[in-house]
């Protein structure tokens, strides 16, 4: 509860910092007296939620997103797999690999409008590129990481190559796995964005460079809020779905309480056995699992 | 144990051979000129000092190292790698941390084809059998290193095995528990005719359990190559009245028992 207040504090207090900067005309070395006030933003958003182009813009980047980056996580997972699994997969792409991983996927705009017959796919192709490379990379690394022994104790029951690839390979991999994929939704959302301001029709990207070159301010920055919005949204989503499919994982238990306050005890990280009455002062139904030893550990594969 | 009765002797077994084997990973060989033979229905024990090639020679039967020279065979020819009919109990915690204890003993029941309802009850079993009962829903990091080592036992006897290969499986057990493992192993393995290789550092546990007790050494102090860790097998001997509590004290297993402690000594 604590945490969620700090949170929503800082939030409040940054906006209110942006409010007194822009409404008091503040012009030091920064200049705010162009900037919009966090009023103005406020009104041209309400404007533009009641009207159908927003949420085009808002649809159309998602979609665009959304498929770059499942493209992105399909392919970087299998080419991850394939690349640590293989020595001759690894000798025939990893060159051609890495010699492309360095180029800014921005830069590959030329490439799509020379290969793709529509912008549409040529903005896919550049969100899927930006996604691809954290993806396989870290899908690369977390399986040459596995501990041999799972793999030696599957074979030994029987189990053969794809065995081993479902049962102790794929689920092993899957927090390095999640880490590229949170890196990659981040990257995926700079490069649609850029693209859209580039060469888009409709996108959140495509709007606020429109609403910037008919110098209409509060537009961009209703833009800009909902970009991080929208990214904050989807690489919540992203986490989420990274914690619940590695819930098996052994977590520090420490970390998850050392925030634990009492009332009674202001402001003091608490001893253990304070932090075991709090523990019971929790109410049921709330995230701290009240029985380690009743909790169903189900598995996954 | 009147297991027996259920299932007949010495048809599960299956012989294990080692013909002047050198065993261990290319460049570091670990086990020098191995001759053994281990007999359908046999328990084997083996006894030797830490680093000597125990781990090694049972991961050689189970058919993940290839023998360096030499042949390994089952039942006359040679092995082509691992197999379910072999089932290896690691000296490490094997147990894949990502699926339950139950998902884990059903493992080797799914590759071999078993239907859903019927693993899940067989795993059940099995885990109430090594006293597990009730923990079948948590995950391995949840329960305690002896209880692990008791789901890994279970999970290589789900998958009927025709040999089984353990490496001091009972390393982390209280002496009472570990009697209790034992007689369960003796139970269910040697009363189904299943051959069963056993690496101990107790020597009470060697003599107990096997019919004989291989003695490995540790290197040679100069071998011909300058080899150092290159061990040896010293000795195979035939344990007097194995399997049988009361016989502690019979003056050929007390010998025994001496010789056995001074090779591992020296
Ligand atoms: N993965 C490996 N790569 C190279 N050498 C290894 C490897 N594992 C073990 N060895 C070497 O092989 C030799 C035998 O090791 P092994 O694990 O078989 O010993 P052990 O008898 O099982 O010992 P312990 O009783 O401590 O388990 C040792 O000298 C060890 O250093
Ligand atoms: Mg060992």
């Amino acid at each position: 509860m604590t945490r969620h207040l700090v949170r929503a504090a800082s939030l409040a207090a940054a906006l209110t910092a942006w409010q007194l900067l822009t409404s008091l005309d503040v012009d030091l070395w920064l200049r705010f007296s162009q900037f919009p006030t966090v009023a103005d933003v406020a009104r041209a958003f309400g404007d533009r939620l009641g009207g159908d182009d927003y949420w085009t813009d808002l649809t159309d980047s998602l979609t665009r997103i959304l498929t770059g980056f499942v493209l992105a996580a399909v392919l970087g997972v299998a080419t991850g797999l394939t690349v640590a699994r293989s020595r001759l997969a690894e000798d025939l792409l990893g060159p051609l690999l890495e010699v492309v991983r360095p180029i800014p996927a921005i830069a590959l705009v030329p490439v799509a409008i020379l290969l793709f017959p529509s912008n549409e796919q040529g903005i896919v192709f550049i969100t899927c590129t930006a996604a691809y490379f954290p993806v396989l990379v870290s899908t690369r690394h977390a399986v040459r990481a596995l501990t041999p022994v799972w793999e030696e104790a599957v074979r030994t029951m029987g189990g053969g190559r794809w065995r081993v690839l479902g049962s102790v390979v794929l689920p092993g991999a899957l927090p390095g796995i999640f880490g590229g994929l949170s890196v990659g939704i981040g990257v995926s959302w700079i490069c649609v964005i850029s693209a859209e301001m580039i060469s888009g029709q409709y996108g959140v990207g495509y709007r606020t460079w429109q609403d910037y070159t008919v110098v209409d301010y509060p537009g961009v920055f209703v833009g800009m809020v909902t970009i991080g919005v929208l990214g904050w949204l989807t690489s919540t989503a992203v986490e989420r779905a990274g914690r619940w499919l590695t819930r098996w994982l052994p977590r520090t238990e420490y970390v998850a309480t050392a925030h634990l306050r009492v009332p009674g005890a202001r402001g003091r990280v608490l001893g253990p056995r304070a932090r075991k009455a709090a523990a019971a002062a929790v109410p049921a139904g709330t995230t701290t699992p009240a029985h380690p030893e009743g909790v169903r550990d189900e598995h996954l594969v | 144990m009147s297991t027996s009765s259920e299932t007949p002797a010495a048809v599960r077994g299956t012989r294990l051979s080692l013909v002047n084997a050198s065993l261990g990973r290319p460049g570091a060989p670990a086990l020098d000129s191995v001759d053994l033979d281990v007999a359908p229905g046999e328990i084997l024990t083996v006894v030797g000092p830490s680093g000597c090639g125990k781990s090694t020679l049972l991961r050689t039967l189970a058919g993940l190292l290839p023998a360096l020279a030499g042949t390994v065979a089952q039942d006359g020819s040679p092995l082509a790698g691992p197999a379910a009919d072999r089932a290896l109990v690691f000296q490490e915690d094997s147990l894949l941390p990502w699926r339950t204890l139950r998902a884990n003993v059903e493992l080797p029941l799914a590759i071999a084809g078993t239907a859903r309802s019927e693993r899940r009850r067989q795993a059940e079993s099995w885990l109430a059998r090594v006293g597990l009962a009730g923990r079948e829903r948590q995950l391995p990091h949840r329960v305690s290193g002896g209880q692990r080592q008791r789901v890994q036992l279970a999970r290589a006897l789900a998958g009927a095995p025709r040999a089984v290969l353990m490496d001091e499986p009972f390393g982390a057990l209280d002496a009472q528990t570990r009697a209790g493992m034992q007689d369960l192993l003796v139970e269910v393995l040697h009363g189904s005719g299943a051959t069963v290789v056993f690496v101990t550092h107790d020597v009470d546990e060697a003599l107990f359990l096997g019919d004989r007790v291989a003695l490995l050494g540790a290197a040679r102090p100069d071998g011909p190559d300058g080899a150092a860790g290159s061990g040896r097998l010293l000795a195979v001997r035939e344990v007097p009245r194995p399997r049988e509590r009361s016989a502690s004290d019979d003056p050929a297993r007390l010998a025994l028992r001496r010789e056995v402690l001074t090779s591992l000594g020296s």
